[in-house]
């Protein structure tokens, strides 16, 4: 008898804990916003969550898609896979009809599966490892991004064909973005046998300096750096390629390509080419969208912003279209109705990378990214 | 009452100092300007005002606490809140029983996100009792533990990649591979003491996270091993809920199984060798003790637990990166033996499960959780420095002393 | 040759950097026996502390040398500050507590002060201005020791002796000597222990600020996350040397750095810290007290 007693109140005690987080309302669409907003990575997620946001308030403000208000949920990642389940599941036990994110392919492929067997849609702004669309493991995955081969292709090819050079260096961080950047510009290069790779080797984020690394292209005869990674290594190879006296032209990712990298590397940075997504700044939709988010804010926006507000965009048309958040309606209307967004108009094609976004290759004149056609 | 006062006042202005440049001034060296966050002062100057008389008042606690304990030391220890309700039998047995029930029913009455969290902790929990061989009994300090939880969880991950060998299979093989690790690793490290062997077993750790990252034939490098099948129940096709209600179960079978085995590794002639050890390495010798194989015994039993989870945890994530393995990861399963109470199970199971659920429940302050979580960790360490539980120690009275017989 | 010569200056130059820190980590430990996890944060907060002094300072019109030393002082005092409140709070309410207690004290002031300046300030990387100017009669052999390298060097090199003669020859450094020889006896013959030990920290905390400020204008970013890695291998570098032991502290440090640069230079830079951790652990097997450790022969 007392046993039960006591079942009952534990069960009690537990289901008015639990029932707050899973209270499910209907009259609202529910948008989870995933990546990384606290630690060393947050500069990537924010800028999307905010975009995200601040579409929704408008959107809000006048009335709602389909006559209901749009509800986010912010779900933190730090783009840890570990963590990137918990937020997924998190985000599933929520009720959310559709995911815009995660940032980093990594947590993005932890947290895929989660979703696929929840039948909900994810777009990211960010994640460009190419297997996620490429595979058909993650019929539910969207992206506003080019995939990284595209973007490895491109640099190769410029470095080879543009620049000319011969010997080509190539430096990655050993992560899964720079690093997968780094094998596709390897791979094309040697594919198109113009020039030769002879030094590919990985640095570890965070060390002291890379003096020794810089030495080492110096040895191999090097006539130009390719360089897969985030900025802050990025930076600080060019400035100690500077400070050795080696002028050599260095190439990076989209990785680089942001307001960060200008910041850090200073006057170091002109010069330096870097691949990253088509200029498409001077878009009516983005103009609108970056005016929007400095006065919103009160600052410019940061990396994927474009890519974020871009994926909010294809997803509220999405369900306009669709009339609702049906899994199959979504993805039909997803992969068929092109949409205006801040990076173009784009539709997705049938393994969900988006149709009408690309690469060009900028380089740093006079301390900004310029695109060179 | 007043000298109270004008300390404290001292303290806010030594804050207040110490704050200055880091919480007010703010610089952006490209468009040269300085933001001055004034208002940032204030609430330092007030909170250290706040926390100088607590911390103060604290502290004469704690001295009164020590003195006492100091003056009637001599005989028998008084046990603590924690370790009577262990001992008495009358509170002990329905605490049990409303233990038991909360955790059979809980994957059933809450979402899948809670259960999923919680197999996390469970996980930990599991970890934390494999390192508290190493360090709270053998006294063996370990700040690379992680490194045999990534053997654990690689080895599944290998296994089901190349030859599709299922969980069941991988689970003892994970647990044995770490068992494998540990000892090659004792090795080299058997003559080494203390603080040494912190620095040394620290590098381990690094060593296998950047051996990991780079070898890609068979780690496939940062990329990570995707699609790992989570554990399956005779070929059952199982949709995430009920595979994550199972994996819940499956890890409360552990935990209990950790705590059997290591309950009675503890009373064994390799715990006793163990205990022995790590309170003199030399008078233990001398009386016979083969301090070799004791002491790599100690990182193999350790090690064998880190790897049997490892294999739960690849299976749980469905995905594995090196990053997941980081001296973060050993530093917290530290954290969870030492803040638990060193040697003591209760304790360690409390430990994991306040140290890994509190960051996901304290997700609405996602910015401050980490600031918070080093405060307490600083904070238990000063005022509860023997842990959430204290391990009170076996005493041998004369009678027992006679059942035991030889052995002792 | 050339090559050999150029990863030689690397080696050295982070070496000396290795240096200053594990200073702190030595000197600390042979006192108390206390591995302060937190020193690399004292190191990365001095970084932060200049870089906010010298954009101060650059926006109130003052330049070049001035502002470099000005920085320098500054970040030094609050590192001092910071040390000596740091083991105020968390170490001396354990100096009885059992050995593990003062460690995970130190982990976790160590994300403590990450993440107070991860907060205070920003989480992203921040440009470092390049305080040290390039000066001309280095221009030829700019590429393989630049002028922020020969700084660096010769500033470790001052700094390293200066302390020397401060353990040697001062009133202070002769009771850091007695209290790291025996605690109970020097507070028997009246030496301030706990003096002494604030001294200390004070003292590592200063050279630590010095190596921030140092590799902030030679690599010219940080940002709150610095003091990990940078603490780590000082530690290393430290354990390596024989813990406890000045000079030993110095010279691990050297050899790390060196170790470090020939594994990138010669091997992959992708294995660096693979080199360092295996050089620490070689060492340690045939002397397992550290390069110039002595070997305590335990009485029983």
């Amino acid at each position: 008898m007392r046993k039960s007693v006591i079942k009952k109140l534990v069960m009690v005690a537990l289901l008015s804990l639990v029932v707050p987080v899973t209270g499910f309302a209907a009259d609202t669409i529910k948008i989870g916003i995933a990546g990384p907003h606290t630690g060393d990575l947050a500069p990537y997620g924010i800028p999307t969550k905010e975009a995200v946001e601040m579409i929704a308030a408008e959107v809000n403000a006048a009335g709602g898609v389909l006559g209901k208000q749009i509800e986010v949920l912010p779900m933190d990642d730090q783009c840890k896979p570990e963590i990137a389940t918990n937020a997924a599941t998190k985000l599933v036990s929520q009720g959310v009809n559709l995911v815009i994110g995660h940032v980093c392919s990594g947590a993005t492929k932890a947290a895929l599966g989660i979703y696929n067997e929840a039948k909900i849609i994810a777009i990211s702004p960010s994640a460009t490892n190419p297997p996620l669309t490429q595979s058909g493991e993650y019929p539910n995955f969207y992206r506003t991004i080019a995939p990284d081969d595209d973007q490895g292709k491109l640099a190769a090819n410029f470095v080879a064909d543009k620049l000319g050079a011969k010997k080509i260096a190539i430096i990655h961080d050993k992560g899964d973005y720079g690093k997968g950047f780094a094998d596709f510009a390897q791979q094309f290069i040697e594919a198109g046998g113009k020039a030769k790779v002879v030094l590919f080797e990985g640095v570890t984020p965070g060390a002291m300096d890379y003096s020794a690394v810089v030495q080492k292209i110096r040895k191999e005869g090097a006539d130009a750096v390719i360089f897969g990674g985030y900025h802050p290594e990025a930076s600080k190879l060019v400035a100690q390629m500077n400070k050795k006296r080696m002028k050599i032209p260095f190439v990076g990712p989209d990785g680089i390509k942001g307001d960060g990298f200008l910041e850090i590397a200073g006057a170091d940075a002109e010069g330096v080419y870097a691949t990253g997504p088509m200029d498409v700044t001077s878009l009516d939709v983005n103009k609108k969208a970056r005016a929007d988010y400095v006065k919103k804010y009160g600052k410019e926006p940061g990396t994927f912003f474009d890519q974020g507000y871009a994926a909010m965009q294809s997803a509220l048309n999405a369900i306009k279209v669709a009339g609702g958040t049906d899994y199959a309606a979504l993805e039909k209307a997803l992969k068929s109705s092109y949409v205006d967004t801040a990076v173009g108009k784009i539709k997705f094609d049938k393994k969900g990378d988006a149709e009408g976004v690309g690469f060009s290759v900028f380089q740093v004149k006079g301390g900004k990214f310029v695109e060179l056609k | 009452m007043l000298d109270n006062m004008k300390r404290s006042i001292l303290v806010a202005l030594w804050f207040v100092f110490l704050t200055f440049p880091l919480m007010v001034v703010k610089v952006n060296t490209l468009k040269n300007i300085v933001e001055w966050r004034w208002m940032n002062m204030l609430w330092v100057a007030l909170g250290a005002f706040v926390l100088s008389i607590v911390w103060r008042w604290a502290m004469v606690r704690r001295d009164l606490k020590s003195s006492e304990s100091d003056s009637t030391d001599d005989d028998q220890a008084r046990p603590g809140i924690g370790q009577r309700i262990l001992e008495d039998p009358k509170i002990f047995k329905p605490v049990l029983l409303v233990l038991a029930v909360v955790t059979l029913v809980f994957p059933l009455v809450v979402d899948i996100y809670q259960a999923n969290i919680m197999v996390l902790a469970l996980i930990f929990v599991v970890l934390g009792l494999g390192l508290n061989i190493t360090v709270g009994l053998a006294g063996l300090l370990d700040l690379g533990y992680v490194a045999f939880f990534a053997v654990g969880a690689y080895t599944y991950g290998i296994l089901n990649s190349f030859w599709g060998i299922g969980f069941w299979t991988s689970l003892p093989i994970g647990g044995l591979m770490g068992a494998l690790f540990g000892i090659a690793l004792g090795f080299p490290i058997l003559r080494l003491r203390g603080d040494y062997l912190a620095i040394v077993t620290l590098g381990f750790g690094s060593i296998a996270k950047i051996v990991i990252e780079n070898w890609e034939e068979v780690f496939n490098g940062a990329k990570g091993i995707a699609g790992i099948p989570r554990p399956g129940l005779f070929g059952l096709d199982m949709t995430i809920e009920s595979a994550t209600t199972y994996t819940y179960y499956l890890m409360i079978l552990m935990v209990l199984f950790t705590i059997f085995i290591t309950n009675r590794l503890k009373d064994s002639r390799i715990g006793r060798a163990w205990m022995a050890l790590r309170e003199d390495e030399i008078a233990c010798v001398a009386m016979g003790v083969d301090m070799a194989r004791t002491k790599l015994g100690a990182y193999a039993f350790g090690a064998f637990w880190a790897g049997l989870v490892g294999v739960i945890f690849a299976a749980r994530n469905t995905y594995i990166n090196p990053n997941s393995f980081t001296f973060m990861e050993s530093a917290l399963v530290l954290s969870i033996v030492v803040l638990g109470g060193m040697g003591s199970i209760v304790g360690v199971i409390i430990a994991a499960l306040v140290l890994i659920l509190m960051p996901e429940y304290l997700r609405a302050f996602a910015e401050y959780r980490m600031l918070m979580f080093g405060a307490v960790m600083v904070l238990m360490m000063i005022f509860r420095p023997e842990g959430l539980i204290a391990n009170v120690r076996r005493k041998y009275t004369r009678s027992a002393v006679k059942t035991e017989g030889v052995n002792a | 040759m050339q090559y050999f010569l150029e990863l030689s200056c690397s080696g050295l130059v982070r070496g000396s950097i290795y240096a200053l820190i594990a200073l702190g980590y030595t000197m600390v430990y042979g006192i108390i026996q206390l591995i302060n996890f937190a020193h690399g944060e004292v190191y990365m907060i001095g970084a932060f502390i200049a870089l906010i002094v010298s954009g101060v300072l650059t926006i109130y019109g003052f330049s070049g040398f001035s502002i470099l030393i000005l920085a320098a002082l500054i970040a030094a005092v609050y590192a001092a500050a910071y040390g000596y409140t740091l083991e105020k709070i968390a170490y001396r309410p354990l100096r009885n507590a059992p050995r593990l207690s003062p460690l995970i004290s130190a982990i976790g002031m160590s994300l403590f002060l990450q993440n107070y300046v991860l907060l205070a300030q920003t989480p992203d990387f921040l440009p470092f201005p390049s305080l040290i100017p390039d000066f001309d009669f280095m221009e030829p052999i700019a590429h393989i020791m630049g002028s922020a390298e020969l700084v660096i060097l010769v500033t470790s090199a001052i700094t390293m002796i200066a302390l020397t003669v401060l353990i040697k020859y001062t009133r202070i450094g002769k009771a850091m000597r007695a209290t790291q020889q025996d605690m109970t006896m020097a507070r028997l013959v009246g030496v301030n222990v706990d003096n002494v030990i604030s001294m200390t920290f004070v003292i590592g905390s200063v050279l630590a600020a010095i190596g921030g400020v140092l590799v902030g204008s030679y690599i010219g970013q940080i940002n709150f996350y610095i003091g990990f890695m940078a603490g780590v291998k000082a530690f290393t570098a430290a354990v390596l040397g024989g813990i406890g032991n000045i000079p030993g502290a110095a010279l691990g440090a050297l050899v790390l750095g060196l170790a470090e640069s020939y594994a990138a230079g010669y091997v992959s830079s992708a294995y660096e810290d693979v080199f360092a951790f295996g050089v620490l652990v070689l060492i340690l097997i045939l002397r397992p007290a550290g390069l110039l450790g002595k070997a305590v022969k335990q009485k029983v």
